[in-house]
């Protein structure tokens, strides 16, 4: 294994909320640049918390983080990685705090230090790319579920990240909409991990699924998506089965 | 929730610099504010009258927001008439009203309607997000700024919030009535909703640290004031003082 190659390096993390249970208990795991992973696990078995760690969002009670080569301490080192990985909420409603669309697509790229017209160019050009052109001026608020979730995609991209996290990035979406996204994430070649617990969409979109529980990742027992051809009654209609 | 709805239009006003339009708002407000003379303040209210024509707005949706503003002044003429001392004009049963009384009543009137329209042209004219970046161009405060877009922002998401625990309490059969019961209940509504916005605030800082936010708030927004800005604002601050010098004139 190339150490330039290893962008995500955890190494026996541990974290609790408050001091209570361990939420990541002594976790490591690894993420090569070009993979692309699926994480599920039942809720509360640490996934967001996983992303949070990365971002430096929270800070692990033990263990060593490596971001590209580096290990990262403080928030300076993490405000420095931060341009590289982008990471969507669960909430599109807490990603998008400006007004208007355009606005907060820029948000990204002006803090990275683009000027007002290159961050204005670069957002308007993610918006085309994610099939949304004409929202510039639409106030976030007063979007649709499935368009909140789609421009909370473009804040992200528009950073032009080389990891993406995404946590439940089709929870609550229409089959429309959920379509789009996964058309979309498939279309990306960057390095992901995705939550989920829509298998369908991690087959589509993932090479590798981790399961998760506990605090840890089964590493052993890495989920390999697959399809059974199966039958029952209404199987026309759109619907989801459980993992 | 916010609907804005002034905010969009394309007449003379809305189209003027929205600084130029926020500082001719502020010192119009004033002015009026402390004149007491009629010969001032009737010149006032027609140049609000004027600027709500400029504006192009729908005159029904003006007039019924006067009326609600009017609603609250309304009990005032219920009681300055009475409570103020001088000389008698009427009188209802055992009460008195006075001359001054009335005269205090219709200046009060006469201010808040000449203020409302004022405030209705000029700044209901602006999108909300312009105003908040306006403001920042004029130096008001970041942290104002912040704190003003948001308020605009989320007050939209709280008061969903608080539609589905109210919701959630009449679907379990919650009626509010005058007991301990309702009042704890409210209690709980209210301590929850704080609880939960102060966790997506959490969230929503978290999310823009991992967009680079390191505390500095950037804009794309730049205005840039043209001939009819400079035109509008010398003809603005001439009226305003001549309502001054009218104001000034009289009572000396």
């Amino acid at each position: 294994m190339e150490s330039n190659n290893l962008i995500i390096n955890l190494k026996d993390i541990s974290f609790s909320y408050s001091g209570n249970k361990l939420v990541l208990d002594h976790l490591s795991f690894q993420l090569l640049r070009g993979d692309r992973i699926g994480l599920v696990g039942p809720n509360g078995s640490g996934k967001t918390t996983l992303l949070h760690v990365i971002m430096g969002l929270l800070r692990p009670s033990s263990g060593t983080i490596e971001l590209f080569g580096k290990t990262a301490h403080e928030e300076k080192d993490f405000r420095a990685i931060r341009k590289k990985i982008g990471l969507l909420f669960q909430d599109p409603d807490d990603q998008l705090f400006s007004p208007t669309v355009l606005e907060d697509v820029a948000f990204g790229p002006l803090n990275l230090g683009k000027s007002p017209e290159e961050a204005r160019d670069i957002a308007s050009q993610t918006l085309v790319g994610l099939d949304l052109s004409g929202f510039e001026n639409r106030i976030t608020y007063k979007l649709s579920g499935g368009e909140k979730k789609l421009v909370s995609l473009a804040t992200v991209l528009a950073m032009d990240p080389e990891v993406l996290l995404l946590d439940e990035p089709t929870n609550g979406l229409d089959d429309e909409t959920e379509e789009k996204i996964t058309d979309i994430l498939k279309r990306l070649s960057l390095s992901c991990i995705f939550i989920s617990h829509n298998l369908d969409f991690l087959f589509e979109t993932t090479n590798r699924v981790y399961a998760m529980a506990n605090g840890k990742i089964l590493l052993d027992e890495t989920l390999v998506p697959h399809s059974h051809v199966h039958t029952h009654r209404f199987g026309r209609l759109p619907h989801e089965h459980k993992p | 929730m916010i609907e804005e709805q002034f905010s969009i239009g394309d007449s003379f006003v809305h189209n003027l610099d929205p600084r130029v339009k926020i500082i001719v708002a502020i010192i119009f407000s004033v002015v009026v504010a402390v004149s007491s003379n009629f010969s001032a303040l009737l010149p006032a209210l027609v140049v609000a009258v004027l600027l709500i024509l400029l504006a192009k707005l729908p005159v029904g949706k003006v007039f019924y927001r006067l009326l609600l503003v009017n609603g609250l002044i309304l009990f005032l003429w219920f009681f300055i008439p009475f409570t103020f001392r001088g000389d008698t004009l009427f009188t209802v049963g055992p009460l008195v009203g006075t001359k001054q009384g009335v005269l205090y009543a219709s200046q009060i009137t006469l201010k808040s309607n000449t203020i409302l329209l004022a405030m209705i042209a000029l700044l209901a004219t602006i999108p909300i997000s312009t105003l908040g970046h306006a403001m920042r161009q004029l130096h008001v405060p970041d942290k104002v700024v912040h704190l003003f877009l948001f308020t605009y922002r989320y007050i939209h998401v709280i008061f969903q919030e608080y539609q589905r625990l109210v919701n959630a309490m009449k679907m379990r059969g919650f009626i509010p009535k005058t007991n301990i019961h309702t009042y704890k209940s409210y209690a709980y509504l209210m301590g929850i909703l704080l609880v939960r916005s102060y966790d997506r605030a959490e969230r929503i800082h978290k999310a823009m640290l991992c967009r680079g936010f390191t505390g500095k708030y950037y804009t794309l927004s730049r205005f840039s004031v043209r001939t009819g800005d400079l035109v509008y604002l010398t003809v603005m601050l001439a009226a305003i003082l001549g309502l001054v010098m009218l104001q000034w004139r009289v009572t000396i």
